[in-house]
């Protein structure tokens, strides 16, 4: 053996030897149920073939939004309160069509500059100022501005249900943002079957938050309105709930901007009231403790201006409380709880809560025997394609025909140890379709070169010379067909999802081993046997 | 063995029989997506809930069906799903809309529905999907804007390694296999899913495969032989790469259909829409994209302007 074809034929066999490696690691034995127990440590399957759920959730990251804003309206208030400006109204005039919006309207002449001059100040930066012509100053938030508060709440929203679906104890989890829309997250849960468990976990637990009760209760909608005078005065919003468990729905008008919220608590436990009612202890951030405070001491009952509490879960009233003294950062909940929600309130706040509320827009789940029955068939399918493929090159190309099976299989053991050293790399059922689909597709390589080399030799080239040329004319041609099938296993990545990115992996991997394979070990199986031949020696091809 | 050794077969000659098959298939797809079965979209792009369920013995369509109705569930529907060599115990119930705000709810629904109503067997829910509107026409828009990059890159590629016509030949082409898939899906009525799209995407880079072959070929036959007429050319080259495109794609042909009739349910579509691709993307490498260059080069020489097709610097 010539120096040259030795040393290829070493990086051949160590290229073997680590891509084993890759997907089998070292095995504990050669019986098939090792084997398999091998590949399976190895190789991570995806959502499809291991069973599991996936739930694609978008954020409502304006809710951030409004309740930024809505602090920000107190924030000013307060400010102008403590620079003896007053009179002066501060809210949102449409708090709907614009939460990025604050005006201050009704600002004394004599005070306009002093007004301004906070307005523009270090605390307000995030927001543009504008000066109406009556006289009112608008605040907007800057569109950067807008754009880091999506982008954090929609971090922390992630972090905050990775911390949550922690808690139910599922190995391999993974939670992420989805490229597809704005604001989404991709939450993958191999082994869950149930998308409703996964679902009460995330997405069910909503925002709570204490407000200030202005008025009520109303029997209903209507009479609420009616009491206002038809109009819901904007600093203030309707919401409707009941608070103890079998009372009928009342209506509320409450403080638009809460009091503490989801964020502000620290820690919270299960416990019970007096009564045995289910009720929640729980502990304030000292930022937080020091605001509840300030709103206790100057509402409790023995105060001037009495107020009441009303604390919200999703938009629903679940207590309304008078404050019977000032209470700084440790207080108790209860109210129209169940056990379930006092459990499930107090993991939610010692884990922190969402940043916004969220709705599931995707959701799939497949069983673990389905994916074990696709496994099944994908194997299979598999099996049979090969075993046609390389028969037929057997037959067709005789002597050469074996030459291209061991290159098939050597593209088959690289892709599955690409799959097995690539970190984030998953096997799905459209991806074992990528394999077979690589075996179809890898062959054509060796198709090309040995059309190439039968012509060279009918066109009386020498068997050397003929595989020389063979290789050279039909490299430049596997180059562009292996570019335009992984320019298209590309945009699949980008653009897909799951098991869509997993076909293109397996897809490109496969076509990138099958570069080495057909081009790099056919030519040296081919040296190696015109080598032992003497010149002029006919191919078996 | 060899096939078609030394094929002198006319090709370019029989580009009026070639352009009427295109025709009827291209039209007949086309008239199908527009009055008859329309686009069959699956449950990824029109949103919905769809749920596979498997019985303990062969149901009756029927008997879900009343389960459903009594339940309340309207508008569902029942279709068998069949695996090579697994009797037919599996059915598809499929509801029409989700919401994006209760998402789950149409699964619980039907869950309850079968274990109360259905009473001829035990059964196990084995595949959830859930598309809500925001996602369905997010995935829609998704697929395609990949099909479409996936045209310009190819017609950029190509323009890079060939000539602006080789590319816009090799483009016309695939849109071709493209648009006669997606009419075999619904002259089929079959769904057209996520991994359909997957599977489209891979034909128009498979179909260039067997393009750029042919093109390769033609290349290099300008280069050699500059006085031949380039319908002599090109028959020449279609001809001399016969062999490998016939066994080539016969072979890719083998692996899918394998995958066909072994890949189980799941992957029919993705199956069904390569094995009809691969057949398509063959035959109009040979029948729709060479016939187009010439085609081209005597559109041009009508013009009066000078008509060689770029050719491939000679080789060293």
């Amino acid at each position: 053996m010539s120096q040259n074809l030795k040393v290829k034929t070493a990086v051949i066999l160590a290229c073997l030897v680590v891509c084993f490696y890759g997907f089998l690691g070292i095995p504990h034995g050669v019986s098939p149920a090792a084997l398999k127990q091998a590949v399976a440590d190895h190789i991570r399957l995806g959502l499809d073939l291991k069973g599991g759920t996936h739930l694609v959730l978008k954020v409502h990251v304006e809710e951030a939004l409004g309740s930024t804003t809505d602090r920000d309206v107190e924030r000013l208030q307060e400010d102008l309160d403590k620079a003896s400006i007053t009179g002066v109204s501060v809210h949102k005039a449409d708090p709907v069509a614009h939460p990025n919006q604050i005006t201050v309207s009704g600002i004394p002449l004599n005070k306009a500059s002093d007004v301004r001059s906070i307005l523009t100040g270090t605390d307000y930066v995030n927001y543009d100022v504008t000066t109406n012509s009556d006289g009112s100053e608008t605040l907007t938030m800057k569109p950067s501005a807008i754009r880091d508060l999506e982008t954090t709440t929609l971090a922390h929203s992630i972090e905050t249900i990775r911390e949550r679906v922690d808690v139910l104890g599922v190995a391999e989890t993974n939670v992420e943002q989805y490229g597809l829309g704005d604001n989404e997250i991709l939450v993958e849960m191999p082994g869950v079957s149930d998308p409703a468990k996964v679902e009460d976990a995330i997405h069910n637990t909503s925002k709570l938050a204490v407000y200030e009760v202005v008025s009520g209760p109303y029997s209903d909608d209507q009479a609420a309105m009616t009491a206002l005078n038809g109009v819901v005065p904007p600093d203030d919003w309707l919401v409707h709930g009941n608070t103890s468990p079998n009372a009928p729905d009342e209506v509320y008008l409450l403080k638009r901007a809460s009091i503490v919220e989801g964020t502000d608590f620290r820690d919270a436990q299960p416990s019970n009231d007096q009564e045995g009612r289910p009720n929640l202890v729980f502990t304030l951030t000292t930022e937080a403790g020091d605001r509840f405070y300030k709103f206790t001491s100057t509402h409790s009952k023995n105060t001037a201006t009495p107020a009441s509490m009303a604390i919200v879960l999703g938009n629903k009233i679940k207590e309304v409380a008078t404050i019977e003294d000032s209470i700084r950062d440790r207080g108790e909940i209860h109210g129209s709880f169940t056990k379930e929600e006092v459990d499930n309130l107090s993991l939610m706040l010692r884990t922190g809560t969402l940043p916004a509320s969220m709705d599931t827009i995707e959701t799939r789940t497949v069983g673990a025997t389905l994916g074990e029955a696709s496994i099944h068939q994908g194997i299979v399918a598999a099996i049979v394609g090969m075993m046609a493929v390389m028969v037929f090159m057997l037959f067709y190309y005789r002597g050469a025909g074996i030459n291209a099976d061991l290159a098939l299989m050597l593209n088959l053991v690289i892709l599955l140890g690409f799959l097995g050293y690539t970190p984030g790399a998953t096997l799905t059922l459209p991806g074992i379709a990528g394999v077979i689909l690589t075996i179809g597709m890898g062959v054509d390589s060796n198709v090309l070169i040995f059309e190439r080399i039968r012509e060279e030799l009918r066109a009386g080239k020498t068997a050397a010379a003929a595989v020389q040329q063979g290789f050279g004319h039909a490299w430049v041609t596997i180059v562009d067909t292996h570019v335009t099938t992984i320019v298209s296993a590309a945009i699949l990545y980008l653009f897909g999802s799951g098991p869509v990115r997993g076909f293109a992996v397996t897809l490109t991997f496969g076509l990138l081993a099958n570069l080495f394979t057909a081009v790099f070990v056919s030519r040296t199986i081919f040296d190696a046997i015109l080598e032992r031949k003497n010149r002029g020696a006919e191919l078996s091809i | 063995m060899e096939l078609f050794r030394d094929a002198k077969i006319d090709w370019l000659g029989r580009k009026w029989y070639f352009l009427s098959f295109s025709l009827i298939f291209s039209v007949a797809g086309i008239l199908s997506m527009l009055f008859w079965h329309k686009i069959p979209l699956g449950v990824d792009f029109k949103g919905g809930t769809q749920i596979q369920v498997q019985f303990a013995s062969t149901p009756s369509e029927n008997h879900i069906r009343e389960a459903l109705s009594s339940a309340g569930v309207k508008d569902s529907i029942v279709y068998p799903i069949y695996n090579a060599g697994e009797s037919a115990n599996t059915e598809i119930i499929s509801l029409p809309k989700a919401s994006d705000t209760a998402q789950d709810a149409g699964r619980t629904v039907v869950e309850n529905a079968l274990s109360s109503g259905y009473h001829d067997s035990a059964f196990t829910i084995q595949k959830v999907d859930i598309v809500g509107p925001t996602a369905g026409t997010q995935l829609q828009h998704q697929a395609e804007l990949a099909t479409l990059y996936s045209l310009l890159g190819m017609l950029i590629y190509l323009w890079f390694r060939f000539e602006l016509i080789y590319g816009v030949a090799a483009v016309v082409a695939v849109f071709h296999d493209t648009l006669i898939t997606l009419g075999a899906f619904s002259l089929t009525n079959q769904e057209i899913t996520l991994t359909v799209v997957a599977a489209i995407l891979t034909l128009i880079g498979y179909s260039m495969n067997d393009t750029i072959v042919v093109f390769d070929r033609i290349r290099e036959n300008l280069a050699l032989s500059r006085r031949e007429s380039l319908t002599d050319v090109v028959n020449r080259s279609i001809n001399q790469t016969l062999s490998r495109t016939v066994i080539s794609s016969g072979l890719t042909f083998l692996t899918v259909l394998s995958l066909l009739v072994f890949g189980g349910s799941v992957l029919r579509g993705f199956s069904f829409a390569l094995t009809v691709g691969i057949v398509i993307g063959t035959y109009s490498s040979i029948a729709v994209a060479a016939p187009m260059l010439v085609a081209y080069q005597d559109w041009r020489k009508r013009g009066g302007k000078v008509a060689n097709l770029p050719a491939k610097r000679a080789r060293a």
